[in-house]
């Protein structure tokens, strides 16, 4: 599979990012450095180039095509300009992706999924969809922008409108933008008050270009997102939870419902009823020494679990990380040593978030 | 991207500064830009005996972590402590910034590190490769 440039890509060459491999995308790692770029998203305006990422359109009727079927959480009640998180599960109840779905009209959706689920995320929700539906996956058309930081509601006003102002969390409206219909979300992966916009593919450097234009504005790499979410305790599909890791041993149980038929619920019933071997827990290491992905998790000697992600957090001064671990010890103050063989680091349970003071929820 | 003329280098990206029998020993530019944010560095133990070819000290980016060889064989004398706290000045001066000197019992080994020219040559291709 040939490598895809997002439709930023010459912007990013410019600003002298370095770009990686990424889900099959060419995206910045980073600009200026990860950790600057990190903390600015925490203290004023960060830019990501999320256009990698892949979006569904629905148009039907929502409680009655078989479309509910797909995901595990309700979507018919989910009220006109408001979206809401969770998953679609296969038959044993592990978690095929982890999405957004926001609520158009009446009678339409949008589906936000990750870049390397898209195609089957695609097939499997359209095995769902019953006659009289249309579903159609927009993702090469549509570009997608993350503005994220505490300033970023001021920035948004200035250049959309006031009514920027009233989006709640996990709310959007509808907007045009340069000529073309967008869609701005107050939703975000950083844990900072925030916004993400959909836009017509042909219009996002433009739009990129001119909002990086503002003086509180910088650019922010996947490094920089990739800390930004870990400090906050977001999982990354395929790294912290894939097609065998189910939401009851992610602990996103909360975004998990029993009272309606959906693909995986009976592992789900199941887990909720006998509770799980292991769990996803936080790490947080009182060190700059940070694990990263595969290492072990020993507590007393044992091996008691293994990291899926870690980093250095600037904002904490501390490594952290996520992994999963025995349930019996997922308990925040638990001592353990993480380790690849070669390196071995004193770590202690922490619960998540890691970083506290994120303001996505500011009224 | 910087390489000291005055400086050698190793195919593992340490760059050595000679003088009599001593070596200094710290990352080139290339290295450090490859690592991005370093974080943390485990500094190596004064007084020890090390061979060429072996890993000395482990050094954390962001990104990951990794190991630092020394070029050289003979004893550790000294050690830079300031990057203890600021691990970053590796970033911020790599050809200032020596992470170790040793006191080499075979300084002929110098003869097998690179000049300036031929470890340029030696990155660009690393860095095409990517």
């Amino acid at each position: 599979m040939s490598i895809k440039n997002t439709p930023i890509y010459d912007s990013h060459l410019r600003a002298g990012a370095r770009m990686t491999d990424f889900a099959g995308w060419n995206l910045p790692i980073q600009y200026t450095g990860i950790i600057d770029e990190a903390l600015h998203c925490r203290k004023s305006i960060s830019l990501f180039d999320t256009c990698h990422m892949g979006q569904f359109t629905f148009k039907g009727d929502i409680a009655n095509c078989g479309i509910e079927n797909a995901f595990c959480f309700p979507i018919s009640d989910i009220k006109i300009g408001r979206c809401r998180y969770g998953f679609i599960l296969n038959g044993i109840g592990g978690i095929i992706d982890d999405l957004i779905v926001y609520r158009i009209a009446a009678d339409e959706l949008m589906i936000v999924v990750n870049a390397v689920t898209t195609e089957n995320d695609f097939e499997t929700i359209t095995q769902d969809i019953g006659d009289g539906a249309e579903f159609e996956n927009i993702s090469s058309i549509t570009a997608k922008i993350d503005v994220q930081g505490p300033l970023s509601r001021n920035l948004m006003a200035e250049r959309f409108g006031d009514e920027i102002r009233s989006i709640p969390y996990f709310g959007f409206i509808k907007k045009n933008i340069l000529g073309k219909d967008a869609i701005i979300s107050r939703t975000g992966y950083t844990g900072e008050l925030g916004y993400e916009i959909y836009i017509d593919a042909y219009a996002a450097a433009e739009l990129w270009d001119s909002l990086c234009e503002d003086e509180r504005v910088k650019p922010a790499g996947l490094g920089a997102r990739d800390i930004l979410r870990l400090e906050m305790g977001y999982c990354l599909y395929g790294s912290d939870i894939d097609d065998m890791t189910t939401p009851i041993e992610a602990d996103l149980g909360v975004f998990v419902v029993t009272d309606k038929e959906y693909r995986g619920i009976r592992g789900i019933l199941q887990q909720k009823e006998q509770g799980v071997p292991r769990i996803r827990a936080g790490f947080i290491t009182h060190s700059r020494r940070s694990p990263r992905h595969g290492y072990k998790i020993f507590h007393d000697d044992v091996m008691s679990g293994e990291i899926t992600s870690g980093t250095f957090s600037p904002t904490l001064d501390s490594g952290i990380g996520m992994g999963y671990i025995d349930t019996g010890l997922a308990k925040p103050g638990t001592k353990v040593v993480l380790t690849d063989g070669r390196v071995s680091i004193d770590a202690e349970i922490a619960e998540f978030p890691l970083y506290k003071n994120g303001t996505a929820r500011n009224k | 991207m910087l390489y000291p003329d005055q400086l050698k280098y190793s195919k593992s990206h340490e760059w050595v500064s000679l003088d009599g029998n001593t070596a200094k020993i710290g990352i080139s530019d290339f290295a450090q830009h490859s690592l991005g944010d370093i974080v943390f560095i485990q500094l190596p133990e004064i007084g020890a005996s090390v061979k060429a070819g072996d890993s000395v000290c482990e050094i954390e980016s962001v990104k990951a972590a990794s190991s630092i060889y020394t070029p050289v064989s003979g004893k550790i004398t000294a050690v830079n402590d300031a990057l203890n706290t600021t691990p970053e000045l590796i970033n911020q001066k790599p050809y200032d910034a020596f992470i170790f000197i040793v006191e080499m019992s075979d300084p002929s080994e110098t003869g097998g590190l690179l000049d300036s020219k031929k470890y340029a040559e030696l990155c660009e291709k690393e860095s095409g490769s990517h």
